[in-house]
């Protein structure tokens, strides 16, 4: 939608097809990076602080508004960053360092292209795709090739453990992750990403919003399915084993500082957001406001889209902090043997519904 | 403005199909070859086929090139011998690319292309869908059994047979 709208707005430049090309390439992509980069920020320090208050600390304190006077530490991701930044970046000799230097852009790309989909209020979404929620699905597997070559190049054994693990935990958990995005697209029969949250308006039971949460069971189970598929192919907590700190240091990224490192970190959260984004579209009515036939403006929009996903970010972070890091066969049983013939029951059960009900 | 996003996507899909033939490091031409796939997926998307570009990325990016890259990563250690691969009698190779390059130059000049229309069809996904689950309903579902049994079998062979 940005971006026709965009091309739209330069009538007259077709004698400079270039140039229209590379302004609204820019206008797309900067504001996406600005905001994965704000946005991270954000994450980081609501990861310190909930972390702290779960654990029954006070968290970051010095940095910040009135310093130690006004106790926030609201700075404290902003000096995080710039420590990030200012480190020295190493790069093994004995490491392959094409593939060293081109995985941390692999990871971070597969996370970054998927924005382009993700309809942040009625009106602001870059790209309307006739197939948007799969497309996101289809860019998220770009992730694990990058990770698989840091692991490699790094040409270090806990960072090639941490890469075989992720890979194998984020292609298996993109399966239950799909299944449960079928479910989806069984209900409302399209794939463009405003088109699901269209189907999502009014009551349903009469008194709830029409998210497809609460439309049916199945749905309300494919919903936490593909959430917790989807913690698991960030590679956060219950699900960190390629990162694993006590067991392989830091997993494919041992090797990695300064600015190569905050890519990893950055995609991380990045996917995090995907993830939260894809989640709160498909079941929990996106840009729809929770009071159906209220606050339902373009700019309303815009605050559900980010309350909805900050909650669910929230979650992700409330997760890490509670629950112990699952082993790897526990890990590999929950996915083969609990999720995807949960899944596949769904999509029975859906069709089943879709028939009878409607 | 077309014009320049298809030039960007051929020279990407033509450069590292290069790559993949011309460099000697086995993992570098894996590599080269996601850059290919996803120029080929772009490829689709001018076709207004924008559910097979997706297809694509999931198959041969998220699933075939991944397990290539695992069977290589799995065998090649950057300290050990270096699998490479060289191109043998490049001679006789380039003799016989021409001759299929003089076959191929006037069947591209002399067949009548199928002309697509510059209108973005409302419905991609939509045909296919529809197309797989009435027509080709048969074929369809003896795909999936094959893939079933491919299932059964890798189950099969990695059982712990105790």
């Amino acid at each position: 939608m940005i971006v026709d709208n965009l091309i739209d707005w330069f009538p007259t430049s077709a004698a400079w097809p270039g140039l229209t090309f590379i302004v609204a390439v820019i206008l797309c992509a900067v504001p996406v990076f600005i905001f994965i980069a704000v946005y991270a920020l954000v994450a980081i320090y609501g990861e310190l602080k909930i972390s702290s208050f779960i654990q029954d600390k006070v968290g970051p304190m010095g940095q910040g508004v009135g310093l130690h006077a006004w106790r926030w530490g609201l700075l404290q991701p902003v000096a995080d960053a710039l420590k990030l930044i200012l480190k020295e970046d190493i790069i093994p000799s004995s490491a392959d360092k094409k593939l060293f230097i081109l995985a941390p852009f692999i990871v971070f790309i597969g996370a970054f292209i998927a924005f382009s989909a993700l309809p942040f209020s009625q009106t602001l979404i870059i790209a309307d795709m006739n197939i948007g929620i799969f497309y996101i699905l289809a860019v998220s597997s770009l992730g694990v090739i990058g990770i698989i070559l840091a692991g490699w190049s790094s040409n270090n054994k806990w960072s090639l453990y941490g890469a075989m693990r992720s890979a194998a935990q984020i292609v298996s958990y993109e399966i239950p992750a799909a299944l449960s995005i079928v479910v989806v697209i069984m209900l409302t029969s399209t794939m463009s990403m405003q088109g699901i949250i269209q189907y999502q308006s009014g009551l349903v039971w009469g008194f709830l919003p029409n998210w497809l949460l609460f439309n049916n069971p199945f749905t309300f189970l494919a919903f936490f399915i593909f959430f917790i598929s989807g913690v698991a192919e960030c590679n956060r907590t219950p699900f960190d084993i390629p990162e694993a700190e006590s067991e392989l240091v830091a997993g494919a990224f041992t090797e990695y500082s300064g600015m190569r490192y905050a890519f990893f970190f950055l995609s991380e959260y990045a996917n995090m957001f995907v993830v939260s984004g894809v989640a709160a579209t498909a079941f929990m009515g996106g840009w729809q406001s929770p009071i159906p036939g209220m606050f339902n403006t373009p700019g309303w929009g815009l605050f559900w889209f980010i309350s909805k996903s900050m909650f669910l970010i929230f979650m992700m972070i409330w997760f890490r902090w509670t629950f112990p890091r699952l082993r790897v066969d526990q890990l590999m049983d929950v996915c083969w043997k609990g999720f995807i013939p949960i899944s596949l029951f769904n999509i029975f059960g859906v069709g089943i519904w879709y028939l009878l009900i409607g | 403005m077309e014009n320049i996003a298809f030039g960007l996507i051929v020279a990407i899909t033509l450069g590292s199909a290069l790559m993949v033939v011309m460099t000697q490091q086995l993992l570098y031409s894996a590599i080269a070859l996601l850059f290919t796939l996803f120029g080929v997926a772009g490829l689709y998307i001018f076709m207004w086929a924008d559910f097979m570009a997706g297809v694509q990325i999931v198959i041969y990016i998220g699933g075939i090139l991944v397990l290539l890259i695992f069977g290589i990563m799995l065998t090649n250690k950057i300290s050990s011998v270096n699998i490479s691969h060289t191109s043998l009698q490049r001679r006789v190779g380039a003799v016989i690319t021409l001759g299929v390059l003089g076959f191929l130059i006037p069947m591209i000049t002399n067949t009548s292309w199928l002309q697509l229309s510059s209108e973005e069809p409302a419905q991609t996904a939509d045909s296919i869908g529809r197309l797989l689950m009435m027509e080709y309903l048969l074929p369809f579902e003896v795909a999936s059994l094959l893939l079933l049994g491919a299932l059964i079998g890798a189950a099969m062979l990695s059982r712990n047979t105790n």
